[in-house]
């Protein structure tokens, strides 16, 4: 059993590559197609219901969506305060698309990977053994950190949009510690520059890790749940998949929450 | 934890969904729920409006009814003062009228008298002078004696 379970670890713990060498150019193809397809559907729902949207009678579904976009809404206005047409858009597709994958985390942790195995074994004529699928992206660091990376080009970018190249620039240098005359200024110029390098890069490297943390935990425990015997699963899992439900909003949540507090400080004046 | 071009990947996919998100999302759904919010503060305040006309128009309803009332109040005091003014009046007029009616009967009553008197006397001196006439047929020349027999018929 020992090296049994090892190897059901492991193979749940494996990603579905498109090459078999490694290297930088592989892609993880679970990752990308689940992530692609769970960003379609929120689109799809998302764009159906505002093309279609009423101002009397919202159905459902309008209800719903409409409660999303509120929430996200309010959060943007309370604390962001200069005006952008990016961030909102950018927090509701944060939230969701997070949610979404987190969401994967919930479904049985054996479903999806002995689909794959199936079709690859009848319609390919692959070793079930050899079959990988890792269902949750953002249990990949390459998820994560895609979006915090990008975030941190739109902290940049929002920062230099914000206070020009040179405002930008001048800061990175002259904060946090503001000095007078230009002796201390110059003194203190490299100390501030390693401040504001190591601010900078401390946001992604938060964001995704906490994410990435999360959700690789949680899925490491319902595979380790899983490998309990059949009767008694439910007792850990019920309770896990549960509470769950409270870490995949809650790390969405975060995310989009993170996101808009950092454009606006990366936009305040100091 | 293994870097690879899946973070590309993923970033393209990130950046498409903003994207479409920004584009084709958000602004429609903002806009149409800035707009019903509009359109509900609209209803709220033309309903405050409307309550606000209605109290103002019962109350120039009460004021008018009221003054309606007094009007009618004083209309009927005028016409049963004005009643009572025409019935004096006509009591007035047929209490004189009466009199007159009276008086008049009087006078041609007093004068039917008179004149019956008078034909009485007439006759009843006509009737004297035909009998003494008879009685003095023979020694009276009635040609003769006319001042006397036109004194005594005067006389009756």
């Amino acid at each position: 059993m020992a090296s049994n379970a090892t190897e059901y670890i492991q193979h749940h713990l494996t990603f579905w590559k498109s090459s078999h060498e490694g290297g930088f150019w592989t892609l993880h193809l679970d990752t990308f197609s689940v992530s692609l397809i769970l960003g379609f559907i929120f689109l799809a729902v998302f764009a159906t219901v505002a093309r279609n949207a009423k101002m009397e009678n919202p159905g459902r579904l309008q209800m719903f969506v409409e409660t999303i976009v509120e929430m996200v809404d309010t959060q943007v206005k309370e604390i962001f305060h200069a005006k952008s047409k990016v961030i909102a858009p950018l927090a509701l597709t944060i939230f969701c698309w997070i949610f979404l994958m987190n969401t994967m985390d919930l479904l049985p942790v054996d479903l999806l990977p002995m689909v794959a195995q199936w079709i690859g074994h009848t319609f390919f004529g692959a070793d079930p053994a050899h079959v990988y699928l890792r269902v949750v992206p953002s249990a990949d660091v390459n998820a994560t950190f895609a979006m915090s990376l990008s975030v941190m080009l739109c902290i940049i970018g929002f920062s230099i949009a914000a206070k020009g190249l040179g405002g930008w620039t001048k800061e990175l240098f002259t904060a946090p510690f503001h000095a007078e005359g230009l002796v201390m200024t110059i003194i203190l110029a490299p100390v501030n520059f390693a401040f504001q390098l190591v601010e900078l890069a401390a946001k992604p490297i938060s964001l995704a890790l906490r994410l990435f943390g999360n959700m690789y935990s949680g899925e490491l425990i319902f595979i380790l749940i899983a490998l309990l015997p059949v009767a008694f699963q439910w007792i850990l899992g019920a309770p896990w998949a549960i509470f769950h439900i409270l870490v995949i909003t809650l790390q969405a949540f975060v995310f989009m929450m993170l996101t808009i507090v950092y454009l606006s400080l990366a936009v305040e004046k100091h | 934890m293994e870097f690879n071009a899946t973070l590309l990947g993923q970033a393209i996919t990130f950046a498409i969904l903003v994207w479409f998100t920004m584009k084709f999302v958000w602004p429609p759904l903002t806009n149409m729920m800035d707009e019903r919010a509009k359109r509900i503060a609209d209803g709220l305040a033309a309903a405050e409006r409307g309550k606000q006309d209605l109290e103002a128009a019962e109350k120039r309803v009460a004021d008018e009814l009221r003054q309606a009332k007094q009007q009618a109040t004083e209309l009927v005091l005028a016409a049963e003062k004005r009643a009572n003014q025409i019935v004096d009046e006509a009591k007035d007029a047929a209490r004189t009228e009466g009199a007159k009616l009276v008086a008049d009967a009087k006078a041609q009553i007093d004068q039917e008298v008179l004149r019956a008197k008078e034909s009485l006397r007439e006759q009843v001196a006509s009737l004297a002078v035909s009998g003494a006439e008879k009685i003095l047929r023979k020694e009276i020349d009635a040609a003769k004696h006319a001042d006397l027999l036109a004194s005594i018929k005067a006389e009756f």
